[in-house]
């Protein structure tokens, strides 16, 4: 989203006069919901839907989030019991009940006539909750049926059509009797906008409708929502885990912690000042694109200078001076070779402006001639092609010891591939994998063992990654068998080690994958990756399946290991946001090309491709909140 | 492209088993903040997406041991009722020639009295003493039975493993091979064998395992392929681990679950088809005593003499209920169906698509695959299955 | 899609016929010594030898007896010398009749309890149906043909005819009542799988996304179940009873022999029993056929029920 364009439209929203004669919409008291015969999932929650309004309900994974959503439309998923609380449907916000209502009271068929009419649904994954052998427009109009929408089938016919054309979609009949498979995920979504939006609701629920989406996508789903929500004076709820968005989209936010709503207030407020220790936890662990906040255990690795955080004015530029110099500051240059000119010019900057000038140099200080070397792992020309899809295409990377290169890419556009290449995972490309100039074999069984040894690949999901019957210590002594030349006790003591280097502790030794959480497991994944001190790491994703403070920790923890370790490290990726804090270089992948691919700081600046360009324009961030 | 298409997928398909999970480190940050707040702890955390919460987890965190696999399985009434049927069937069949003689008065070929007499259980159509033979008439049945088992449950293993791990013409060959042997029902099958070769005990344990394996090989096909997609078998290629030790450390423990199930309901099918080839006179020979024989013989007098018949049915009928009641609690165990304290939507699903592919009928599988309507079908067990062995391993360890 | 689903059931059957008369190779001794016993004279066994083409190849043979079945020549029985058609015309009808009975009958108890079931799922009715179709589906056909008769027709109650009379020139429809207890039996045997299929299948699609969201829709339960969930489950569904009809064209050979019933399957019986290779063959290629054709209805039925495929299958 354009950045006037927010402007403009965060200046439109305080002055959106609601028109609707109530003031709120639903208002949730005091609600409790169970597991049948065990805890709690919601503990006294309350917060209120006004009309023309987003009340955002963020939370990580498990806090309640949905099951609280899903409540406002008493709807309880198998295996939940309501304990207490009301969720009260004001007076006026439906043409059912004249007076307020206490939806939890109502019978299935009084709360029928209310979902998809009164209060509509927006599902998360549309994929899913499209039905896949109905017609789009056929999904559309039964809502309108149901609800006895406008007078005759034309009226409902020519409000599917409305609709449609509301939600940016085509609304002409032939689009309409496509199936949901027919269209890509974000017309998906946006016909499950326009089924909610049919009936011209009093409250729309949304359930992260964006996962999944790409960012241009994403945005344009946002502006739809937004849009939408304040024209019709519509009271919305959007359930969600991103910051970022929130930013976009909402007026109000609720934060939600284990069942419980730690804080709330006025979106911007919420953004600028929060109160509670765990908003001020999330908001750090965001990153954001200038790179301008510590996010995972420090300062950004390339940051645009002069630029805030919107809520990090308690901190003078002094302060925020100062913690430069401490912190690893030195990531940015190779630890092997003497870090002090940069750290001393960086001390010695006595402005703001000249401090960009240096940190400018600093982030791009590694094609500065002089200060060049050769690079670990480098690729040449690598192609790759399944009959006609080309999946990678002339691919040219240098990675350098102590250096982080960013290949950043949406899923399908081969970044995983061309890591899993460099790790030797995938023995079907054309074209050279160097490491220290040596042209390495395709596949890691056909390499050495020294050479399997210098390249680590950890990978996306810490959930598959572990052999759920195998001990973590038995798990991460197969790397060191390979070579061979070490005892059992030796292999346990290095795993050991290793436990420790990431953090988790030794004791984690004899446990299994299973009594780990994620954010656990994928530290004990690295681990593995460092058990045998490599000098190249590959990290595809993974910090992808974890949430916003665990992924902080998780970067936190890679940029330590790199700067004790000088390693070169390939991070793939799809959220550009990351880039400053971790990336001394970037790379973006479309469609198996590479189309931008240079400093962090420069690619940033002046993207040179209109794919790297959009990712840019799009991207939610928090700033946007101003 | 699948390297691609399936690392698109990860994050959401874990969103439901990282509900939770996450919660602990999420609250180390706040504790890191100032320790306020999130007065429920990490122990209620809630599954995201309404499932229940994970209670397990924090709880297992401790030295508490996870409960073994048995144990699942022992914890299901149904299982403990199975044994016990299994248990009394068995005991019947192995002691009993052992005390034929001596106890009963008769051995199980000579003559007690008339035709069909009365008596305890009387005597049978050529005036033998049916409780003799009825005692002496079981251990053929468990023998074959188990042979058949092992044998078609061990191949279809090998095959369905191989077909997995190898994928390509090897994959391709093994499971055409399987489809073309399932068009043809298995006791017809077995017909057209005993035509051929004779009614000989070799030839109903060959043929009744052979048929068996196409059947067997198709679940663990899917099983393994499941397993073989995870990154964990991904990260031992990577480490250039041996093929027999992948197959070993990562892939065997990890189809333990849908193998015992197989091994549970082709033990009752062997049982059902070995007695029902007797039962046609197509099995064991007379004289010999067997309880499939035993109702051929016995058939023409039901209404004279019923014993002769009704026990052989009874204890047939007993046994194969008892072994289909362990096979379904096993089933249950492997997809985690008992193991969470709540109803876990995803697990149960799984736990019934495991149950379904294993309730497979006689008739087999579903047919020759290829076409898409069938590789759709395949793929959603696959996945099932899949699932159903993620989650032996998980709640493996969850159990405390 | 369709006509590639085609192709695969013409090659599943082109193996399985060649499976199949592989197997007659494996006979031990000399078919024509077999038919004619062993006072035949040396010169009538050359000549059934020549009449049978036991002096050509193997793979003459086999696509001599493979053009046969192409016209529906199924050969000459080696036990009675006469044509296989001709033992097995009146026979087919029989089995016919009582498959089709079975069917008629079993596939709608099956979807119906299997989906109320799923409906009503954890409540004590539907554990009391899943416990009873366990028990039920564990049990071998001749037990509970067994366990049928001693209860209605010699033991317990008297009411039914425990086996099947059918004199020369009458058909056993001509009897209803005989026809009660195979029919039952099949349709015991059956209807358990089918209730616990349709079930988990009815349980998986009720549980989806696109359900619960068409009842957060508002739309009425009605339309939720029939609109919304049971077009995905036609396809699984299909697979179910296709299994379930190809299981009863080889079920039939216990319940005919159990009750005497004069059909595909007796005779199959018969056949084994004369070590009578040739009917053996046929009938297993009849049963095979069967088996194909109603594994490409039901693939046919789920490709056009899915949307997906439907629309794949145009372009």
């Amino acid at each position: 989203m354009r950045k006037s364009e927010q402007r403009a439209r965060a200046e439109g929203r305080a002055s959106v006069v609601p028109r609707a004669t109530v003031e709120t919409a639903i208002a949730v008291e005091h609600l409790s919901l169970g597991v049948v015969d065990g805890g709690l999932i919601l503990d006294d929650v309350g917060f209120r839907l006004r009309p023309g309004r987003i009340l955002a309900l963020v939370g990580e994974s498990g806090s309640g989030k949905t099951t609280a959503a899903l409540a406002c439309m008493n709807h309880l998923r198998s295996g939940l019991e309501l304990r207490g609380g009301t969720v009260e449907l004001q007076e006026g916000a439906s043409r059912f009940h004249r007076k307020a209502v206490d939806l939890l009271t109502l019978s299935e068929k009084q709360m029928r006539q209310l979902r998809g009419g009164t209060i509509a649904y927006v599902p998360q994954d549309p994929a899913l909750s499209l039905n896949g052998s109905l017609r789009v427009g056929e999904q559309i109009a039964e809502v309108l049926r149901a609800h006895e929408f406008g007078r005759n089938a034309r009226e409902r016919d020519a409000r599917v059509a409305e609709v449609l054309s509301e939600v940016g979609l085509p609304s002409d009949s032939a689009y309409r009797r496509r199936f949901p498979h027919q269209l890509s995920g974000g017309q998906q979504q946006r016909i499950g906008i326009a089924m909610a939006f049919a009936c011209r609701p009093a409250v729309i629920i949304l359930d992260e409708p964006t996962t999944g989406l790409d960012v241009a996508t994403q945005d344009l789903v946002l502006k739809t929502i937004y849009q939408l929500t304040t024209k019709h004076d519509v009271a919305g709820l959007y359930i969600t885990h991103d910051l970022a968005v929130v930013a976009q989209v909402a007026n109000d936010v609720a934060v939600m912690l284990h069942g419980r709503i730690v804080e709330d207030g006025p979106a911007e407020q919420m953004l600028r000042h929060p109160q509670h220790a765990y908003t001020r936890s999330l908001l750090s662990a965001v990153p954001d694109m200038q790179g301008a906040r510590d996010m995972g255990g420090g300062p950004a690795v390339s940051p645009l200078a002069s630029v805030r955080a919107p809520w990090d004015d308690g901190r003078s530029a002094a302060t925020h001076f100062t913690a430069d110099n401490t912190t690893p500051c030195a990531d940015t240059s190779d630890p092997g070779s003497a870090p002090s000119e940069q750290d001393a010019a960086a001390g010695e900057a006595p402005a703001p402006t000249a401090r960009a000038v240096t940190r400018e140099r600093g982030a791009g200080g590694v094609v500065v001639p002089g200060q060049e070397h050769e690079p670990v792992v480098r690729l040449r020309d690598l192609r790759m092609a399944y009959g006609q899809a080309v999946i990678l295409d002339g691919i040219n990377l240098e990675l350098e010891a102590g250096q982080t290169t960013m290949l950043l890419g949406e899923s399908g556009s081969g970044k995983t591939t061309l890591s899993r290449s460099v790790a030797g995972l995938n023995d079907d490309y054309t074209g050279d994998v160097l490491l220290d100039g040596e042209v390495l074999a395709p596949s890691t069984r056909r390499r050495s063992n020294e050479q399997r040894r210098r390249i680590q690949y950890v990978f996306q999901s810490p959930f598959s990654s572990l052999n759920p019957r195998r001990s973590i210590g038995d798990s991460l002594q197969v790397p060191l068998q390979l070579g061979g030349g070490m005892n059992r006790g030796q292999r346990r003591a290095a795993v050991a080690d290793a436990l420790d280097a990431v953090r988790l502790g030794r004791s984690y030794i004899d446990r299994r994958p299973g009594e780990l959480s994620g954010g656990e497991r994928q530290r004990a994944a690295v681990a593995r990756a460092l058990v045998n001190a490599p000098s190249v790491l590959v990290c595809d994703e993974i910090t992808s399946a974890l949430d916003v403070s665990v992924q902080a920790s998780v970067i936190e923890l890679l940029r330590e290991l790199q700067h004790e370790r000088g390693l070169a490290m390939l991070f793939v990726t799809h959220n550009i946001a990351l880039a400053r804090h971790i990336s001394h270089k970037l790379a973006v992948l479309e469609r198996g090309k590479l189309v931008d691919y240079g400093p962090t700081d420069t690619v940033l600046r002046n993207p040179r491709h209109a794919y790297t360009r959009s990712l840019l324009e799009h991207v939610p961030t928090l700033e946007e909140v101003g | 492209m699948s390297a691609q298409d399936r690392t698109s997928h990860p994050p959401r398909q874990t969103r439901g088993t990282s509900a939770a999970s996450d919660v602990v480190v999420a609250e180390d940050a706040l504790a890191a903040g100032d320790g306020a707040g999130g007065g429920l702890g990490a122990a209620t955390g809630s599954g995201d997406a309404g499932t229940a919460p994970d209670f397990d987890h924090s709880e297992s965190r401790g030295d508490a041991r996870p409960a073994s696999f048995a144990r699942r399985v022992l914890s299901q009434p149904v299982a403990k009722l199975g044994f016990v049927l299994t248990g009394i069937v068995l005991v019947l069949a192995v002691l009993g020639p052992f005390v034929v003689p001596a106890w009963t008065g008769h051995t199980p070929n000579s003559f007690a009295g008339k035709p069909f007499q009365g008596g305890v259980f009387g005597t049978d159509n050529l005036g033998r003493d049916v409780l003799s033979r009825f005692l002496a008439g079981g251990w053929r049945l468990l023998l074959y039975s188990a042979l058949a088992t092992v044998l078609g449950v061990g191949l279809g293993a090998v095959l369905g493993m191989l077909a997995a791990f190898r994928g390509g013409w090897l994959d391709a060959l093994i499971m055409r091979c399987g489809d073309v042997l399932l068009a043809i029902p298995q006791l017809v099958f077995a017909l057209l064998a005993v035509t051929v070769l004779g009614p000989q005990g070799w030839v109903l344990v060959l043929v009744i395992g052979v048929t068996h394996a196409p059947r067997v090989a198709r679940v663990i096909r899917a099983a393994t392929a499941g397993v073989v997609a995870e990154d964990y078998v991904l990260a031992s290629q990577m480490y250039a681990v041996p093929q027999w030790k992948i197959l070993t450390r990562d892939v065997v423990p990890n189809i333990m679950g849908p193998l015992m199930v197989e091994v549970g309901l082709r033990l009752t099918y062997s049982i059902g088809a070995v007695a029902s080839l007797s039962f046609l006179g197509l099995g064991m020979q007379p004289p010999t005593p067997d309880w499939g024989l035993m109702i051929n013989e016995n058939r023409i007098a039901l209404s004279l003499q019923p014993w002769g018949v009704i026990l052989p049915v009874l204890a047939i009928a007993v046994l194969t209920v008892g072994t289909n009641l362990i096979a379904d609690a096993v089933a249950g165990a492997s997809a985690g169906r008992v193991a969470s304290t709540g109803p876990r939507r995803s697990r149960r699903r799984a736990a019934e698509q495991a149950a379904s592919n294993g309730a497979e009928s006689p008739a087999g599988g579903t047919g020759s695959a290829g076409g898409t309507g069938r590789a759709d079908g395949a793929g959603r067990s696959s996945s099932a299955d899949a699932a159903g062995a993620a989650d032996v391993g998980d709640t493996g360890e969850k159990r405390s | 899609m369709i006509l590639k689903r085609l192709g695969v059931s013409v090659f599943v059957l082109l193996a399985v016929s060649l499976l199949v008369f592989v197997f007659t190779l494996l006979l031990p001794g000399d078919p024509a010594q077999a038919i004619l016993g062993q006072q035949a004279t040396p010169e009538r066994l050359a000549a059934l030898r020549e009449q049978l083409q036991l002096n050509d190849p193997w793979y003459v043979r086999y696509l001599t007896w493979l053009g046969g079945l192409f016209v529906g020549n199924l050969g000459t029985s080696a036990a009675t010398g006469g044509s296989v058609n001709a033992l097995l015309a009146s026979k087919v009808s029989a089995s016919l009749v009582l498959m089709v009975i079975a069917a008629v009958i079993a596939i709608p108890v099956g979807l119906l309890l299997g989906t109320w079931s799923a409906m009503r799922q954890g409540r004590a009715s539907d554990q009391a149906l899943t416990g009873l179709s366990l028990v039920l589906a564990a049990l071998p056909e001749f037990v509970i043909g067994v366990v049928l008769t001693t209860l209605l027709s010699t033991t317990v109650f008297r009411l039914l005819p425990s086996v099947t009379m059918a004199a020369p020139g009458t058909h056993v429809w001509d009897r209803p009542l005989q026809l009660v207890l195979p029919s039952l039996t099949l349709i015991l045997v059956v209807v358990p799988y089918m209730i616990r299929m349709t079930r988990t299948t009815m349980i998986d699609v009720l549980d989806s996304g696109y359900v619960e969201m068409a009842r957060l829709k508002g739309l009425p339960e009605r339309q939720v179940v029939f609109k919304h969930a049971l077009p995905h489950a036609v396809g699984p569904v299909a697979q179910v009873v296709a299994m379930q009809l190809a299981w009863l064209a080889g079920g039939i050979v216990v319940v005919e022999f159990l009750f005497r019933y004069p059909g595909l399957g007796q005779a199959m019986v018969d056949a084994v029993n004369t070590r009578d290779v040739q009917v053996v063959q046929a009938l297993s290629m009849i049963i095979a056929a069967f088996y194909v054709v109603v594994n490409l209805i039901a693939d046919v039925i789920g490709i056009l029920a899915n949307p997906k495929l439907r629309t794949e299958s145009h372009s």
